[in-house]
């Protein structure tokens, strides 16, 4: 019994057959079966990793509403009391404990206003059929009344969390960008043109601020894949954090090693992409080339 | 200038708990500036950056809440009333004392009856050595071996590099976890793990200091002069990589810090009753509901050390950079 099962595992092999084999499986999509449920870790990876992406794009989303317009607003009014607070605030973003930013938000705003709920996706009495794994998506689908409104408000504070180092991180780097656009002398023309302040800083300063920007943003989202373990953890989303911590804990070292494998793909893939797309957006580069 | 020293020293003088350190460097500001007027000599090089270092109050306020960490990490067992695992049965979950707490619990108690205050206070003293620790080996092995990939260049260069690029395309944070996930959760495992994740910016950065001054006049002297490969690298070469490095080194610290908590925090790291700020936030995480004050404190020592490292950080080095200066 125990030899048929070192067999069917092929632990009776020596160790270098193993790892070419796991290599070879690998390249196939192939990364073993999860010690606890038997599933095949990549399908485990599949189901889960809809709500990582959701939870992501609206934690960046909130990241870019907010820290874009205030590194904007804080560049304009350099010096001043309002760049001040700003650079204050943005620093205690990047410096935050978000375990310890999550916590204290379920406090306020679960415990004390009881305005959002503490934990997961949605609530028990909605139960919505997964079609493409995203919630917001899929509640808008059904034909549940009021669960997209439920799903929005379990998004709302992990969002916020995990978007936190993001917008500070935004907010800095817009705030060094514009400044340094200001100072060009395509700026002083266009004031000199007499344009209204709101479109020498809305049109022809930002579009030329935007483009490191861009290239932040793209970064952090890698950076916000592993912030999601710690977001995933506290607030009990059902994401691939939850998932690594939760395999690491029951010691399931397939789901483990095949898990870090994916996001870290994942993660190459995105920071690939923004290359490709900083060549796009800004044609200095292409003309160097 | 004089100015500027002038008005540093009052700031100094107005910070309470670590007037101590401060008065040091405000004495040597002032003799300093003493010898500067009766000479005319350009102020010696640690003048020249308190001056510029000064400048920066942010950076100043951070410097002196490390120190009043440092000296609470240092004198521990008299700051702290309590023992970090001494459980008082008679006082489990106790409020602060300005919620209605009693005993002179300051932080409140925990569920088993530990004092909140002084398991921050011992907790402090093991963040700080974790940083020191994760910074030393990094730092170490960091500028190692980028000396070698940036004074031999060539495929030594390549190798160490690519690896180090290889390091860098994954966030910390997930590295540090794969690390312990394969060694096994304990603190000393997690120290490594972070000194590990971090490692790529120390040989960025002296590679690319070497690389600077390798090209230098006095570099050609010495090897002219017949230095051997050693002298050069290690005594004519490293000491004029410090200033990127000291600055990386500090925001080190709270890197560390920061990521040792939250591993932690997720079990990973220190094991309970270790009274390490992470854990007991994840040990606090049943009583969010009940019991604010066991979750609000650990997290607020995190965050003001790490803001005090960044700070430091960021004043350090807008005052070491040629380029930022004047």
């Amino acid at each position: 019994m125990l030899n048929l099962i070192k067999a069917l595992l092929g632990l009776d092999k020596p160790l270098w057959q193993q790892y070419t084999l796991y290599l070879y499986h690998a390249i196939q999509g192939d990364l073993g079966l999860s010690i606890v449920t038997k599933k095949p870790v990549i399908e485990e990876f599949l189901t889960l990793f809809p709500a990582t992406i959701e939870l992501t794009l609206c934690a960046m989303l909130f990241a870019v509403t907010i820290g874009l317009p205030a590194g904007i607003w804080a560049a304009v009014k350099r010096g001043t009391a309002v760049d001040h607070s700003v650079m204050a605030v943005s620093l205690t973003g990047y410096s935050m404990p978000i375990f310890w930013w999550g916590l204290l938000l379920i406090i306020f705003c679960s415990v004390t206003l009881g305005i959002t709920p503490v934990s997961g996706r949605l609530s028990a009495e909605y139960w919505i059929d997964p079609t493409t794994g995203f919630m917001l998506i899929d509640t808008l689908l059904s034909e549940e009344e009021g669960a997209f409104a439920d799903a929005l408000h379990h998004l709302v504070l992990p969002a916020i969390v995990l978007g936190t180092i993001p917008l500070a991180v935004i907010a800095r780097m817009t705030r060094s960008s514009m400044l340094e656009v200001l100072r060009e002398d395509y700026v002083r023309t266009a004031r000199a043109k007499g344009l209204s302040p709101l479109r020498v800083i809305g049109v022809h300063a930002l579009r030329n601020a935007l483009i490191p920007v861009i290239t932040v943003i793209g970064l952090q989202l890698g950076t916000m894949l592993a912030g999601a373990i710690l977001t995933e953890t506290i607030f009990s989303w059902p994401g691939i954090g939850r998932w690594l911590i939760q395999s690491i804990a029951r010691r399931d070292y397939p789901s483990v090693q095949g898990g870090i494998l994916l996001v870290a793909s994942v993660i190459i893939t995105v920071n690939l992409l923004v290359d490709v797309l900083y060549g796009i957006i800004n044609p200095r580069i292409r003309h160097t080339r | 200038m004089t100015n500027n020293n002038d008005n540093t020293v009052p700031s100094q003088a107005a910070a309470g708990p670590a007037a101590q350190a401060a008065a040091s460097h405000a004495a040597e500001v002032a003799e300093a500036r003493e010898a500067e007027q009766t000479s005319g000599a350009p102020p010696h090089p640690l003048v020249d950056f308190w001056h510029y270092f000064s400048e920066n109050k942010g950076a100043v306020m951070g410097l002196f809440a490390i120190i009043v960490i440092v000296l609470a990490a240092v004198l521990a067992d008299v700051v702290a009333p309590y023992a970090p695992d001494e459980q008082i049965r008679t006082a489990l979950l106790v409020p602060p004392f300005w919620a209605g707490g009693t005993g002179g619990y300051i932080f409140g108690t925990d569920d088993v009856g530990r004092d909140i205050f002084s398991r921050i206070v011992h907790g402090a003293r093991l963040s700080l050595f974790v940083g020191l620790l994760v910074v030393t080996i990094s730092l170490a092995a960091g500028i190692f071996l980028g000396l070698l990939a940036g004074f031999f260049r060539g495929w030594v260069d390549v190798a160490i590099m690519r690896a180090m690029d290889i390091m860098l395309a994954i966030p910390s944070l997930l590295l540090a976890i794969a690390i312990v996930a394969i060694l096994g959760p304990s603190l000393t495992n997690a120290i490594l793990a972070i000194a590990i994740v971090i490692l790529p910016h120390y040989v960025r950065l002296t590679r690319a200091a070497v690389i600077t001054e390798a090209g230098k006049d006095y570099v050609m002297a010495s090897r002219v002069a017949g230095a051997s490969k050693m002298r050069l690298m290690f005594d004519t070469i490293l000491p004029n990589c410090w200033a990127p490095l000291i600055v990386q080194a500090t925001l080190g610290f709270s890197t560390a810090i920061l990521d040792a908590a939250a591993l932690g925090f997720l079990g990973l790291g220190a094991q309970p009753p270790t009274p390490e700020w992470g854990s007991m936030l994840a040990d606090a995480l049943q009583f969010v509901q009940r019991a604010w004050w066991v979750v609000t404190f650990p997290g607020l020592a995190i965050l003001v050390t790490v803001l005090a490292f960044n700070l430091m950080g960021d004043g350090l080095r807008d005052a070491l950079d040629p380029k930022m200066k004047r």
